[in-house]
């Protein structure tokens, strides 16, 4: 039954998937069990999108079914089995002051949880200030910035100018990203990478990640 | 029910050719001399001949989408562009002076705020509600319409709008959901009941209020018509005008938003599709309407929801392409040239989109390879596009110039192309803006 709850989640059957979480919690299987298996699933939704096979509606409607099972799930956890895995790394997000859009930022934010990330969405319209306060607070390897607008990507630059005035540019890697976005943006705003799609943002927190452990 | 929208009308070549002697003739124009007049004619002609692809255009005609460049161009704010239509004249006077673009775009998407104001629109943020002064009005995503509504679209679409969709967009015409449903008055007991609600002091408040933003609107109209007189009168045609949209985005950008329609795929399919079919005949009057009143014969239809990456290409042949491919053939009938703009990418969707009559379309491309959409829709309809933003914003001259460059030698080859933006140009440095028009006016000239 663990099996088929991944397979109904990864082919879109949500009400199937609803159906077999909920027996699955009544049956007295572990709820951590039952979200680790969500979690399967989605891991492979994910490799399916980066693979070109799946795309936004996939993506979407696997989160929200992920969203739906913890919620039943949750009565049914005991306190000393919530414990927490390890982070893969530390990413802090956002939309840059005068964006609010989200959409995008927020695909990064799903596919990084999904890898192990341990992400802090600022949310949309973030203005220089949080960005610098949240390196501070939290000191991320990776900070992601994006923008759909053109109009924004003069606050992206200035995002970053500020950054780099608080003394913290050297203590984070910054990738940027969004529809407004490509490689002639990164070196105007002077981030050090830019990632064309959610996958690439994945791929550059990995590799940021891995570099800052040596 | 009859199958519609499916095959060309038989007179669709002949109603196209009365619609651009329409736009041709410049009837109305206020020109300023007959060197204007003659200016005018020759620059529809090189869209005319693009678009047609019948013969090479003697030059490609240089038509950036402007976006809100002219309101930063003219040291303006989009809150003045937006408050005050004279300042938001001057701005794009100025802009068309000192750039002359082959065509210019008419601000019509710098929409009167007080307008807004006036009916507490609540579908956007604009200057100095949400957003700052200096930065335009962005969407504000959310579901205004629920997943077990759709039966309600399907069976009344204009009732729903009225009395639900309304009155959730726009805070002042939140009364308007007692308003009757208007089929069943057709005898006469059916008189009174059906005009209760026009006695409700809220809703005489609403009719009030929609009175008092008509007539805001009518001041910002008359604006725009001096305007669009003081330019095209110096020999200037617009771009495009009148506007329709994509079924599919008509759903998925404003009613559903991109979240619940993606879902909807799969938790709704049959309502989605359903729905999609039952606003189609919508969008194609709007469209054709719009155009008759802006004298023009090309509407200007955006692209969201359909581009690389959103969704699958089978998603993109059940959900998307069927209705707006049913759009494009009804104003197609009805002499009209669909503009379409696919925004984002549209590398993975050029074999199905060329699936359109030869010479009716100009399909407007942002990020997608031109080398490419050349090769396959170029066969069929005249492209268009798509120096990037990115470029116009952050590049020197230098590459701009080497941008266009390349652009007509791939996509300019043998006609059928318009040269534009791949999106509006709010954001980029004027000079490069200067360099992009010049350079490409004089070295898309065909041998």
């Amino acid at each position: 039954m663990p099996d088929d709850l991944v397979d109904a989640m990864v082919k879109m059957r949500e009400a199937e998937a609803m159906e077999l979480a909920q027996k699955m919690l009544d049956a007295g299987e572990d709820p951590l069990q039952v979200l680790e298996r969500c979690r399967e699933a989605l891991e492979i939704v994910g490799k399916q999108f980066e693979a070109g096979k799946y795309f936004l509606p996939e993506l979407i409607l696997s989160g929200e079914m992920l969203k739906r099972i913890s919620k039943i799930a949750k009565p049914y956890m005991r306190k000393e089995s919530d414990k927490k895995t390890e982070a893969k790394g530390t990413v802090i997000i956002g939309s840059v002051k005068g964006d609010i859009h989200d959409i995008g930022k927020d695909i990064v934010v799903f596919l990084l949880d999904i890898n192990g990330f341990e992400v802090h969405d600022l949310g949309v319209d973030v203005p220089a200030e949080k960005f610098v306060e949240a390196i501070s607070q939290i000191q991320p390897a990776v900070v992601g910035m994006s923008a759909l607008l053109t109009t924004a990507l003069e606050s992206m630059k200035n995002t970053i100018d500020a950054i780099k005035n608080a003394g913290l540019r050297d203590r984070v890697k910054i990738m940027v990203g969004g529809g407004a976005v490509d490689e002639k943006v990164r070196k105007y705003a002077d981030a050090d990478a830019y990632g064309p799609d959610a996958v690439a943002a994945v791929n550059l927190s990995k590799q940021w990640v891995e570099e800052k452990s040596y | 029910m009859k199958e519609r929208f499916f095959e060309v009308a038989s007179d669709a070549d002949e109603k196209q050719e009365q619609q651009f002697d329409t736009w041709l003739s410049g009837k109305g124009i206020p020109f300023v001399n007959t060197d204007a007049e003659e200016a005018y004619k020759d620059r529809v002609m090189l869209i005319k001949d693009a678009i047609q692809l019948k013969k090479q255009p003697s030059r490609i005609a240089i038509c950036p989408s402007a976006g809100h460049f002219p309101v930063q161009y003219g040291g303006i704010s989009m809150y003045d562009a937006m408050y005050d239509y004279d300042a938001l004249s001057q701005a794009w006077k100025k802009y068309c002076d000192d750039f002359t673009p082959d065509a210019y775009n008419a601000p019509t998407t710098v929409v009167p705020g007080s307008v807004l104001d006036i009916l507490v629109f609540k579908l956007c943020r604009w200057p100095g509600h949400g957003v700052s002064e200096k930065n335009g009005y962005q969407y504000v995503e959310k579901a205004y319409m629920k997943a077990d509504e759709y039966q309600d679209l399907i069976d009344d679409p204009t009732g729903f709008f009225m009395n639900t969709y309304f009155p959730r967009i726009f805070g002042a015409l939140k009364p308007l959901q007692k308003m009757p449903l208007l089929p069943p008055v057709n005898e006469i007991p059916c008189i009174p009941p059906a005009l209760f609600p026009f006695g409700d002091k809220e809703i005489q408040a609403a009719f009030s209020n929609l009175a008092k933003a008509g007539q805001e609107t009518v001041r910002w109209r008359d604006a725009l018509r001096r305007l669009n007189g003081s330019i095209m009168g110096m020999g200037y045609p617009a771009f495009s005008g009148g506007f329709t949209k994509a079924p599919f985005d008509v759903i998925g950008d404003t009613l559903r938003g991109t979240r619940e329609v993606m879902m909807d795929m799969y938790r709704h399919p049959d309502e989605l599709l359903e729905a999609c079919e039952r606003i189609t005949p919508f969008m194609i009057k709007s469209g054709v309407a719009s155009c008759k009143a802006a004298g023009h014969i090309m509407p200007f239809i955006p692209l969201h929801k359909g581009a690389d990456g959103f969704m699958s290409d089978e998603q993109f042949q059940t959900f998307y392409w069927p209705t707006l491919r049913k759009v494009i053939i009804g104003l197609i009938n009805e002499g009209i040239v669909p503009q379409l703009l696919a925004e984002g990418g549209y590398n993975q969707r050029l074999d199905v989109i060329s699936d359109i009559p030869k010479g009716k379309v100009v399909w407007w491309f942002d990020l997608t390879d031109m080398a490419r959409a050349k090769k396959t829709v170029g066969r069929v309809a005249c492209i268009a596009g798509n120096v990037p933003l990115s470029l116009l914003c952050t590049a020197t001259p230098e590459d701009v110039k080497a941008y266009c460059k390349d652009l007509i030698d791939v996509a300019g080859k043998d006609g059928g192309f318009i040269f534009s933006t791949g999106a509006g140009m709010q954001g980029a440095k004027p000079e490069n803006v200067k360099v992009m028009i010049e350079f490409s006016k004089d070295y898309g000239i065909y041998q």
